[in-house]
């Protein structure tokens, strides 16, 4: 598919979309595979409405996710709309950002009620949630609501007549530090997800999907497809020969390192496959070895050649992110990047990667050096969000003999009354991206 | 389980003895506690086959449901129970505390383990909608028993209560065997790993354990082979005796079966008393009669509720009730975390071994330090930690020391280097009101201080749309809750 392809595809479904919520009654769901453009369909929706009259309320999950929002708002309504402004509505722990700031047409306030003449307001769920009044909004925005738990839904529902839920149903869920199975099998779980509730209570609200991927390279997209989304496949919105990554300077000698990098830079996957053994979660070699693949990519004066631009763009520290399934992974990795002399480098865990996006990520893979393998490291969700943030390539570093560990553990998950069966299950998938990853293995030394 | 506790579990093995791994306990233990051992029929979900219960441990109570699969039999059984469970925690709710003020202590009740629990409330389920007129009629005991158990279950599940208790999961929390979770899970191998006999190994002690001949389960399943070649048939000759009509062989059967059960269920009722004294054992947390305390009020507040003739508890929570427990419980969840770090040097390594707490001599201090920046100068004292735990902790963090918990700590600057991190923090509360810090409110140099990115301060409860504005994304308001006809008279399954 040709860009301009796949730009008119999307081009359709958003204005299905945006066209579709004129008349339904209460709302629409739209399900968003990794980069497919959630925010610019966010930004459209919520001028189409303020065009049409109405006032819109925006609710997204974190202030991070908040303030990318309202910038990409904020330049959209100063290129459209000269004259309307944006509310940001933050609380009192929270700091508004630069890129925030220095719109002239953003208004930042701590109560709602300084914010009556903005059309267009944007706040978290969880300040939103404290918000007392007796005005209603025409229309909500709800941005990754398939990690907004349905809890919070409840305590801001109450605020707005309709809404359009936007969100990635193959991220990770909504989760709780208790654990009660008093409530499974009812609509209402406040453990489960704001859609999911939604729609167990409202069947008439209908479900729209994004079709491509502008994120995704042609190498990742029908990967991840087929194992986190196989009933509601997407495509990429570049071809092959539209991405590359190259390396201004070349290698020295030969070290596995570099092939994994030449490998990955090639078919846009690497699996660089450590020795098999059984290690803490800190795995000083898988550690490092994260840790040298991004510093080499630094060092080897990586660049990019895409849709973007037509010269190559250097792949800055900033466009390289470590994905982690822990806080302590990931500060170990922090730790070896600053010995390395790396810096500037995204390190973080799967939860907070959630909605960002880079050139080349390199992953620490969950169950790499475990003797066992637990539901919260056989998530799909969290395997998805790892192997889906990069634009044009993505490194997986491993222990060997994690298939053996799948099979080892088949998932035990308990099946209740009245919940869906989740499929695919976080085995399925991890044995689907196994099942890629067998064919571009880099042993390690 | 924590890099400690599997530490710990490698120590129980090479010592051949359950290791300690906190160094206080961590739930309360009442000086009358009620033990209550379950027995159910094999295959059946919550069919009460026997039960030793009481608050002295010598004085064992048995109830036998004699034909367990009759629905009388099991009423008369519930009936029972519910006589001596209502009796005890009736014994706690003498008179009137006043408004706002609690018993001055609450009942406490004990199960073997999880599967104790669930049928607990199992048990909960099938007798507190029964009605006391009408259609099979049942004694006042029996809803009572029902609303009671069902409290009880419930609290369970508040992570601050200690009104209900599983003794492997008391025990397990508080000692490190060398055997799995799983087979944590049974009591007598529990036991015989914390406290094996004289000149036995914890392994050795555990393996004899084992032998279901020697320590029956703890129930409420019972053994296999004291079904097939024991229980079959007496429940067989008790049902052919009232059949005929023989009242002496019906008697003789009877009494046979309760010497059975009695001695499938003796050694269970010695070894929750064993539990109950080596957690008594254990000095307290200094957060445990505070939690306590919550628990008294609860207690309270539940007595009241049923003085005032109140419901039946529902059989599912409605929207907005169940994201406000939800809430509750989180809540709950942080505080006893934070409790128990702030009670226990054991607990609180766990959170420096992954960055959420760090310790250290302080380096540096500013005790005067003013910050002039607004229309008033305000005390503002900043110290430096020195650490060579992991920090995770950022600027602008909030921390909190258990030396002054109520004190308001922010990370100014986290300065790492390869062998220490040095932590700046600004402190901003607690120090009285002058612009001179009271005595002893500030840490001084050298002083090894601790600090915590959580803290034990009870948060107030997020604010939910009440029911009756439940909203349409959560299915609109629901019905006025009434237990129903049907649910006083459905099938006990």
């Amino acid at each position: 598919m040709s860009i301009a392809e796949a730009a008119d595809r999307a081009r359709l479904a958003t204005e299905e979309i945006l066209a579709s919520m004129e008349s339904v009654p209460r709302g629409v769901v739209v399900d968003s595979p990794p980069g497919a453009g959630k925010s610019t369909l966010v930004v459209r929706a919520a001028t189409e409405l303020v065009r049409r009259g109405h006032r819109v309320m925006v609710i997204a999950q974190t202030n991070e996710q908040v303030d990318d929002l309202t910038d990409v708002l904020a330049g959209h309504l100063a290129g459209h709309d000269g004259d309307l402004r944006a509310g940001r509505l933050y609380s009192e722990s929270h700091r508004v950002g630069w890129r925030v700031e220095r719109h002239q047409n953003v208004v930042s306030a701590k109560s709602a009620g300084e914010l009556l003449e903005c059309r267009v307001v944007l706040s978290t769920a969880h300040k939103w949630a404290t918000v007392t009044s007796d005005e209603q909004w025409a229309w909500a925005i709800v941005d990754e609501a398939y990690q907004m738990r349905s809890d919070l839904l409840l305590r801001v529902a109450g605020l707005f007549g309709k809404a359009l839920f936007v969100g990635d149903p193959g991220q990770l869920d909504p989760f709780s530090v208790v654990e009660v199975d008093r409530w499974s099998g009812l609509s209402w779980d406040p453990t489960t997800s704001a859609v999911e509730v939604l729609l167990n209570h409202n069947d008439h609200v209908p479900v729209k999907r994004l079709p491509v991927s502008w994120r995704l390279p042609a190498s990742a997209a029908p990967v991840v497809s087929e194992a986190f989304y196989p009933f509601n496949p997407f495509t990429a919105a570049t071809s092959p020969q539209e991405r590359r990554l190259e390396f201004g300077a070349s290698a020295f000698g030969d070290n596995s390192v570099d092939r994994a990098l030449e490998l990955a830079a090639r078919s846009g996957w690497a699996l660089y496959e450590l020795p098999r053994a059984h290690k803490p979660r800190t795995d000083r070699e898988a550690v490092r070895a994260c840790a040298e693949l991004a510093a080499r990519l630094l060092e080897r004066a990586a660049r990019t050649v895409s849709e973007r631009s037509p010269d190559p763009l250097p792949v800055t520290p900033d466009r390289i992110a470590v994905g982690t399934a822990h806080r302590d992974q990931a500060s170990a990795v922090r730790a070896a990047l600053a010995e390395l002399g790396a810096d500037g480098v995204t390190v973080d865990t799967a939860n907070r990667l959630q909605g960002r996006e880079f050139d080349v990520t390199i992953v620490l893979h969950p169950l790499s050096g475990r003797r066992d393998a637990t539901a919260f490291h056989l998530e799909a969700g969290r395997l998805c969000v790892l192997t889906s943030r990069h634009r044009h390539a993505c490194v997986v570093v491993a222990r060997k003999g994690i298939p053996d560990l799948l099979d080892a553990h088949p998932s035990v998950e308990p099946v209740h009354l009245n919940v869906p069966v989740k499929f695919p299950d976080g085995w399925e998938a991890q044995q689907a991206i196994m099942a890629h990853l067998e064919r571009h293995r880099v042993a390690a030394p | 389980m924590t890099t400690l506790t599997s530490l710990a579990k490698v120590e129980a093995i090479a010592l051949d003895r359950a290791q300690l791994i906190r160094t206080v306990r961590h739930v309360h233990v009442s000086p009358r506690p009620l033990i209550f051992v379950p027995l159910q029929l094999a295959g059946e979900a919550c069919a009460p086959l026997a039960a030793m219960v009481g608050d002295d441990r010598d004085d064992e109570r048995l109830l036998i449901a004699y034909e367990p699969r009759d629905r009388t039999e099991r009423f008369r059984f519930a009936a029972g129970l519910g006589e001596v469970i209502v009796g005890y925690v009736g014994g706690y709710a003498a008179g009137d505390p006043g408004e706002g003020v609690p018993y001055p202590d609450a009942p406490q009740v004990w199960v073997p383990n999880a599967g104790g629990m669930k049928f607990a409330e199992l048990l909960g389920r099938s007798t507190r909608f029964r009605r006391t007129e009408g259609p099979y009629p049942v004694p006042a005991s029996v809803p009572l028993l029902g609303r009671w158990v069902t409290y009880l279950a419930e609290r369970a599940q508040h992570p601050l209560s200690s009104l209900f208790l599983s003794a492997t999961q008391a025990l397990t929390a508080h000692w490190a065997t060398g055997q799995s979770a799983t087979e944590d899970q049974n009591l007598a191998t529990l036991l015989a790993w914390i406290a094996p006999p004289p000149g036995q190994t914890g392994a050795q002690a555990a393996l004899l354990a084992e032998n279901p001949a020697r320590c029956p389960p703890a129930g409420p399943v019972t053994d296999p082979d004291f079904d097939r070649d024991v229980l079959e048939g007496l429940i067989k000759a008790i049902v052919e005796a009232r059949q005929s009509g023989n009242a002496t062989a019906r008697e003789r059967a009877q009494a046979l079966m309760a010497r059975e059960l009695h001695s499938v269920l003796k050694p269970t009722w010695d070894l929750m008393w064993q539990a109950v004294d080596l957690l008594r054992s254990l000095p307290p947390g200094d957060h445990v009669a505070e939690r306590w305390k919550s628990d008294r009020f609860s207690f309270t507040g539940y007595v009241r509720y049923l003085q005032e003739g109140g419901f039946p508890q529902a059989r599912r929570d409605a929207a907005v009730d169940a994201a406000r427990r939800l809430a509750r419980l989180e809540n709950e969840a942080q505080q006893l975390a934070a409790h128990m770090a702030y009670d226990d040097p054991l607990v609180m390594a766990e959170y420096r071994m992954t960055g959420d707490a760090f310790a250290g001599p302080v380096v540096r201090a500013e005790p005067d330090r003013l910050d002039e920046t607004g229309k008033r100068a305000r005390l503002r004292p900043w110290i430096t930690v020195e650490t060579t735990d992991d920090v995770l902790a950022e600027h602008g963090a909030d921390l909190r020391s258990p030396a002054r918990p109520a004190q308001q700590a922010r990370v100014i600057e986290v300065d790492r280097a390869a062998d220490r991190t040095r932590v700046t923090i600004e402190l901003q509360s607690g120090m009285g009101r002058k612009l001179v810090p009271e005595p002893g409110s500030v840490p001084g140099l050298g002083d090894v201080v601790c600090y915590t990115t959580f803290k034990a301060e009870f948060q107030p409860p997020p604010k939910f749309p009440d029911r009756e504005d439940t909203p349409w994304t959560h299915g609109g308001p629901p019905p006025e809750y009434v237990p129903r006809d049907e649910e006083a008279t459905e099938e006990w399954e």
